[in-house]
């Protein structure tokens, strides 16, 4: 061996250690970072059906149609483009299993007030009333079709 | 027992390949591909909302029906959806360069409607503004994740990995419209999904579903015979704090210029 090169060998050493210390860390990332990741981005793409997994708790206007005549119970009303979830509450359970899930009783006042009280935030075209003095005591649906109000 | 070094590492080599082999082979096994979903071609869609400030009647259905859907923490400071009601008073003739500086208010996210507080004088000016998180196609949060655990989806939605989230809140901090917060019960981020679960099966999102004046549209860019494109079209549209180039895909009509 050459003079210049006595030393040599700790210079193997560093070497091999430094390249077990790459195997390791190729190894622990092999194992720690899901196969899935990064095929579509900077992140896992099972993430996709996770978020997907999440129950539907909001059947949707199409599935009351099916069992219900929604379309004549609205017709020519100035709720026809109302969703039914909008007033009756969420009610997927109900139309998987009409039997299992009733849907709640409405209670017609604070219902209506809701989005009929006067607010002076909303738009001016949006039909708004006093409860207090409009109706004074009675309720919405002694004059009013739920359903299919006058426009 | 003495293992000389030359055998350690021998094995130790061995041992690295084989385990990190098989964990990759395994976790290509275990994982499901939601492109290869039979009923969803996610290459084929690209998410939006269209929100109508006009139409929009603060009535907090979709709040409601936001937190019901997606399983939101009961108590008023976690939303995914939220309603803004802003309030602009009269000029102050008196003192003609005073600012107008809104008022804005949000009582429970608006889930229970508003109360009539403002006076009602002449000259102010009040509207409902609802919020959501804008699904910015160059999200700030994104960008700022330190272990990919919120990305923006290959059809355009900003949907969050729990199982990978640490619970750093940088994204919390990063996000410039207030739109995440930290779910108590499992202390990872949580933020709108464009109800993700239900677009995906050709449902609407909740709040679209509820909204009873067509407030709130969802639309799909990518579909060419979506009402969006009409709507973008024949509308004066705007989005938030479009200085900030976060490239947000909520476009709302009739933004005043004092919405932040």
């Amino acid at each position: 061996m050459r003079a210049g090169f006595r030393d040599s060998e700790h210079l193997v050493r560093l070497a091999l250690l430094f390249g077990v210390g790459v195997l390791l860390f190729l190894g622990a990332r092999a194992i720690l970072v899901p196969a899935d990741f990064g095929e579509l981005g900077h992140f896992r793409t099972g993430a996709l059906d996770d978020n997907r997994r999440r129950p539907v708790v909001h059947a949707g206007r199409a599935a009351c149609a099916e069992c219900h005549d929604t379309a004549a119970a609205l017709a020519g009303g100035a709720h026809a483009k109302v969703g039914c979830e909008a007033c009756h509450g969420a009610l997927a359970a109900h139309a998987a299993d009409p039997d299992a899930a009733a849907p709640p009783e409405l209670e017609a006042k604070g219902l209506c007030v809701r989005c009929h009280g006067f607010n002076p935030a909303r738009p001016a075209s949006h039909p708004q009333v006093d409860p207090e003095a409009h109706a004074e005591g009675a309720s919405c649906t002694d004059c009013h079709e739920a359903h299919s109000p006058a426009a | 027992m003495s293992v000389d070094r030359r055998q350690f590492l021998a094995d130790a080599t061995k041992f690295l390949l084989l385990t990190g082999a098989a964990g990759q082979a395994w976790a290509f096994v275990a994982e499901g591909r939601p492109q290869d979903a039979p009923d969803y071609d996610i290459a084929r869609h690209w998410w939006a909302m269209f929100i109508d400030i006009e139409k929009c009647i603060g009535c907090g259905r979709c709040v409601e029906a936001c937190k019901i859907e997606n399983d939101v923490p009961d108590e008023p400071f976690y939303f995914r959806t939220w309603v803004e009601r802003y309030y602009i008073p009269a000029r102050d003739v008196t003192s003609p360069r005073a600012e107008d500086h809104p008022k804005v208010d949000s009582p429970d996210g608006g889930r229970h409607g508003f109360p009539d507080i403002y006076p009602k004088e002449d000259g102010s000016k009040s509207f409902f503004v609802p919020k959501l998180c804008n699904q910015c196609a160059h999200s700030p949060c994104v960008q700022v994740c330190p272990v990919g655990a919120t990305f923006e989806s290959p059809d355009g939605v900003v949907l969050v990995d729990k199982d990978y989230c640490i619970g750093c809140r940088y994204c919390v901090q990063a996000c410039p419209y207030g739109c995440r917060f930290i779910d108590p019960r499992t202390n990872t981020v949580d933020k709108c999904s464009l109800c993700y679960h239900r677009i995906t099966k050709g449902l609407t999102t909740a709040c679209c579903e509820v909204c009873p004046t067509g407030a709130r549209q969802l639309g799909d860019l990518r579909n060419p015979a979506d009402p969006i494109h009409e709507l973008l079209r024949t509308h004066k549209v705007q989005v938030l704090k479009p200085n900030m180039a976060t490239g947000s895909k909520v476009y709302y009509n009739g933004l005043d210029a004092s919405v932040r």
